[in-house]
């Protein structure tokens, strides 16, 4: 078993590790941190596939922004007391419907998918990717061939970040809250 | 040297994380935890992209689909959190079973 494959295992075990905690656990706070560590994990992987800038753009984007601006909504909303709430008898009748439901889909999708990539037998022709980095190419063809979606994704972040300002904007106070 | 990982290990992790994204978006009982699941499933679909990017070398058209995805997850974060924020004002939980109503 080479070094690589065992680092592909122990960055996998981590990803899946922390997905199995974020479903586990009650705490949002927890499931946030431990969202991070997914990333991370992810990223790694992103590295061991040879896509390094994805890997660091990975970071940067999901690490630097989306998981500080879930931090900041985690805050921004106080849920009310798990403890509390799982008292009552009707809720706890409520989530395990959810509960197994989800697991249900869940598990019969992982299943299925499971079943399809077994069975699956892809013909890869081609050299798979070497050691260089993917900078450059990544770099011409988004300046050349996918200059539009390039484009598109750039006005698609800008609407998107006018329309979240403008939404975010406390317009109608509301009387109760 | 990339070729020291199979396919076959990708794929069944992106699944597994597909899969757990799910679980979490369904199960959650809160906005956030659903949003949550979401990034889950769309890191596990960009690792097949990427994946699957190791076998084009010359284009990587695989690896910038990905990186489209994840430009348009950014955006969807930011204002899915603008909307859980105007949400929560309006009835004062981000609880989904609880938003029963457009307008109060």
């Amino acid at each position: 078993m080479s070094t690589e494959l065992l680092a592909f295992y122990a960055f996998a075990a981590l990803a899946l590790g922390s997905g199995i905690f974020i479903l586990l656990t009650r705490n949002l706070m927890y499931a946030a941190f431990a969202l991070f560590l997914a990333l991370l994990g992810v990223a790694a992987l992103f590295v061991l596939a040879g896509a390094d800038f994805l890997a660091v753009a990975q970071l940067m984007v999901y690490v630097g922004g989306i998981l500080v601006l879930l931090i900041f909504g985690i805050m921004l909303t106080r849920t009310p007391d798990p403890e509390a709430t799982s008292q009552t008898p009707n809720r706890v009748i409520v989530g395990l419907g959810r509960k197994f439901w989800g697991l249900t889909v869940s598990f019969g999708l992982f299943a299925v998918l499971f079943l399809v990539i077994v069975q699956a037998n892809f013909a890869l022709s081609g050299d798979t990717l070497d050691s260089r980095s993917t900078i450059r190419t990544l770099g011409v063809e988004l300046m050349t061939t996918h200059l539009l979606p390039f484009e598109i994704a750039g006005i698609l972040l800008l609407v998107a970040l006018v329309g979240a300002a403008y939404l975010a904007m406390h317009r109608n106070p509301d009387p109760t809250e | 040297m990339n070729s020291a990982i199979p396919l076959f290990h990708f794929l069944v992790v992106a699944a597994a994380l597909f899969s757990l994204g799910l679980a979490v978006a369904v199960t959650k009982r809160n906005v956030i935890g659903i949003l949550i699941g979401l990034e889950l499933m769309l890191n596990a679909v960009n690792l097949n992209l990427i994946a699957f990017s190791r076998h084009d070398p010359v284009l990587l058209r695989g690896q910038l689909f990905a990186l489209f995805v994840i430009v348009v997850a950014a955006a969807e974060v930011t204002v899915a959190l603008a909307i859980i924020l105007r949400v929560y004002h309006h009835y004062g939980s981000i609880d989904p079973d609880e938003m029963k109503d457009l307008k109060k």
